[in-house]
């Protein structure tokens, strides 16, 4: 019980997390080993993963050296500058030369597919394009009713069958549906998905042959939902996801919360997928584009 | 399920096990390896902290340096540590004080108490309760009707009324269970993050209203670091009575299954291992302990084979494995009965490590994809290949990679995992074995089916 306890006292200290600990950090004096071992802690704390923390913090140390920075305040904006360059997304997912522009979301049973969805296809009708939504998991029960409800609120046309169908031969009749209307930019929704199991990977591979053979080149991103507060398994998420489908990048959700979704540097890091957008509440506006400096900048704020 | 931990303590453990003593370095260079890779499995740091100053003070000591194998003690020291922190003994449900059992859920979005709810009380009717699902969650779209939907799919009595607040909803739902005799009443409430105070509130308020025998925290297996500050919070703001851990089928290393159950004190009571309304069970710490150590999880496998498995075939097996004559023929037999005990992934993360299973093995049978032209492979044999397959020379290769409809490769790869096989049941055999192996080996006397 003791053990707890004390373990307990000692959460509420850090409760505020990743952010105070690091302010914290830097607002010390000197560089020393002291310092580097705990900033090691840190980010890995905010589930930066044990190699990209060893990496990260080995190659800021080389850094200051060379730039003979001794003090933390400066080291603060070397760092920052350091994992704004590591996160930075290349210039803007691919575009097709003519509408309409597929978007397809995938990810695990409850990262947040469906709300992230209905908030991507808000975010291109607020951008004046015509959209329209495809309920592909029709999987998990009620899952079409709950984009739904998202589509009216979004005010944006949902494709949808009935519970239990085939969602390619869906995806295939939404792409149909979306060249007669003029429609600019299809969001499909796939049923969650964890990524080790062979026959729903196959599946998810299947309905990215079908789409892409009604409308060549489609899907034109393929983008991985990932909750911020996952671990080190979204690291092995993105992977297997990226290896039955070539991904285009994330969608960081959840990150209203209190973590951090430090992983997704080492998903730059290690798999070179960027950040699209991220996830901050249960509102459709609640969404935005990734920006890497804005939240680097909110991890040392 | 926690593969990757297993994998990285067992290569550490492995080098400690060679060793006739123990000196201080080897224990610091055995800790630092375990704590890696406890902060790799996102087990918190500061749970790993206090975990490895537990594991060394009793490393160190006289109990490891006086042994003739410290190797094994460590392995065993860890082992304990690790039982020890998950919570000793499986953990049961509270039962009510009076009136049916509430079992209230509660957790972050996305965690799966929804889909948890149903499973819950699709186990309360297998031990021939009746169930109440009660659905709080007024929020999330759709939430309310996917109750609903898998309530009528496992015939289990439904309420909810998306008009009232949900502590009003769990009120009614109660007193209908209580006029209509239903018991247990399993309430699913919304997802809320810990940090949004109003909806803290309103767990409050639940917990108020419905009294109930259990407060179930849902935690997604995948969690990382953050893991201890949600359920922290959530057991001082609301008080929790035990964990529920989520999607455990998954190749995750689970870490969180650690944390959660260290900061909160309280017991994990069921895994969720599957999208299927009957795949909840309940938590064994000491076989997840067993199972980080990579000694995989033989009481759940036996239990498994045990339950599925037809008693006489598996002894005239038994028979076939002694003498050595397992055919090709059973072997696919083999394939489609242990597959009805769950997938294939499941039952070789059961089996320990280093029992004599090669991991080019492992990795073949993982893909279940494989398992049709694996039969149909089998199917293209004549009798006497069946029986003999060390007299398929290249051209039957070839004929029966054109009458399976398959590649000459994916027939050689059979044939190699066969005689792996094969190899394996020698060694299960002959008399160097480990104490493990003895006890399965016992087991499957009793019905188990290789």
């Amino acid at each position: 019980m003791n053990k707890i306890d004390r373990f307990r006292s000692s959460l509420v200290r850090s409760r505020s997390g990743f952010l105070d600990r690091l302010n914290h950090l830097i607002r010390g004096g000197e560089l020393d080993f002291d310092f580097y071992e705990q900033l090691e802690e840190i980010l890995i704390s905010g589930d930066v993963g044990v190699e990209t923390t060893l990496k990260l913090v080995h190659e800021l140390k080389e850094e200051a050296i060379a730039q003979k920075v001794t003090n933390r305040e400066s080291f603060r904006s070397l760092m920052i500058q350091k994992i704004s360059a590591l996160l930075a997304a290349p210039p803007g997912p691919a575009v097709p030369t003519e509408p309409p522009l597929f978007i397809l979301l995938v990810g695990v049973n409850g990262s947040g597919k469906t709300t992230s969805a209905a908030k991507l296809a808000g975010f291109y009708k607020d951008l004046g394009k015509k959209v329209i939504m495809v309920a592909g998991d029709t999987f998990r029960a009620a899952a079409t009713e709950q984009l739904e409800i998202w589509s009216v609120r979004a005010g944006v046309e949902l494709i949808r069958q009935h519970s239990g169908s085939d969602s390619s031969a869906l995806f295939f009749d939404a792409i149909n549906a979306a060249k007669a209307r003029g429609i600019d930019v299809v969001i499909g929704d796939t049923a969650g998905r964890l990524h080790n199991k062979y026959n729903l990977m196959e599946e998810l591979n299947k309905i990215y042959r079908v789409i892409g053979r009604n409308l060549p080149g489609a899907p034109h991103q393929v983008i991985l939902v990932v909750d911020a507060t996952t671990g080190q398994n979204a690291v092995a998420q993105a992977r297997s996801f990226n290896q039955a489908l070539p991904l285009s990048g994330l969608i960081l959700t959840k990150l209203d919360g209190t973590a951090r979704g430090g992983i997704v540097l080492a998903i730059k890091d290690l798999l070179d997928l960027p950040v699209l957008y991220i996830g901050t509440g249960e509102q459709l506006e609640d969404f935005a584009p990734f920006d890497a400096e804005t939240f680097t900048a909110a991890l040392f704020e | 399920m926690f593969s990757g931990l297993a994998d990285k303590l067992q290569h550490t453990l492995k080098q400690l096990r060679g060793k006739g003593k123990l000196s201080e370095k080897d224990v610091d260079a055995a800790m630092r390896e375990i704590r890696l890779a406890l902060l790799e499995a996102d087990v918190n740091f500061k749970v790993v902290k206090d975990f490895i100053a537990a594991i060394r003070e009793r490393a160190v000591g006289h109990e490891v340096m006086e042994s003739l194998t410290p190797g094994q003690q460590v392995v065993k020291i860890v082992n304990e540590e690790l039982t020890r922190l998950m919570g000793e003994k499986p953990s049961g449900l509270s039962a009510a004080k009076k009136g049916p059992q509430v079992l209230m859920l509660a957790g972050l979005q996305g965690s799966g108490k929804t889909t948890t709810a149903a499973k819950l009380a699709a186990l309360m009717q297998r031990s021939g309760k009746k169930p109440l699902l009660v659905a709080a969650d007024i929020y999330r779209p759709g939430a309310v009707r996917q109750l609903e939907v898998l309530s009528e799919k496992i015939g289990a009595a439904f309420y909810s009324n998306p008009e009232d607040k949900p502590e009003q909803i769990c009120r009614i739902g109660i007193a209908r269970a209580e006029n209509e005799n239903f018991d247990p009443v399993i309430l699913d409430t919304a997802g809320r993050l810990h940090i949004d105070q109003q909806m803290m509130d309103e767990l409050v308020a639940i917990k108020k209203a419905a009294a109930p025998a259990e407060v179930l925290l849902v935690v997604d297996a995948m969690t990382g670091q953050d893991a201890v500050n949600a359920a922290t919070v959530f057991n001082e703001t609301v008080g929790i009575s035990g964990i529920i851990l989520t999607k455990l089928d998954g190749d995750t290393r689970g870490g969180a299954a650690l944390s959660v159950r260290a900061v909160t004190g309280c017991p994990i009571k069921y895994i969720g291992v599957g999208e299927k309304t009957e795949q909840l069970e309940p938590f064994y710490p000491d076989r997840m302990a067993s199972r980080i150590l990579g000694m995989g999880d033989l009481l759940s496998l036996i239990e498994k084979a045990g339950a599925a498995v037809d008693q006489n075939k598996a002894r005239e097996l038994e028979q076939k494995l002694l003498k050595q004559k397992f055919t090709l023929d059973d072997f696919k037999d083999q394939l489609v009965q242990l597959r009805s005990i769950g997938s294939l992934e499941d039952i070789l993360g059961m089996l320990p490590e280093g029992a004599g299973i090669p991991k080019e093995m492992r990795q073949v049978s993982l893909n279940e994809g494989n398992l049709k032209s694996i039969e149909a492979i089998i199917g293209s044999m004549t009798k006497k290949e069946k029986v003999d397959p060390s007299i398929i020379n290249s051209s039957r290769r070839r004929r029966i990679a054109i009458g399976s409809g398959t590649s000459v490769q994916e027939v050689n790869r059979l044939l190699n995992q066969f005689g792996q096989m094969q190899k394996m049941f020698k060694q299960m055999g002959s008399t160097e074995q480990t104490g493990q192996f003895k006890k399965l080996k016992k087991k499957m006397k009793k019905g188990f089916p290789f």
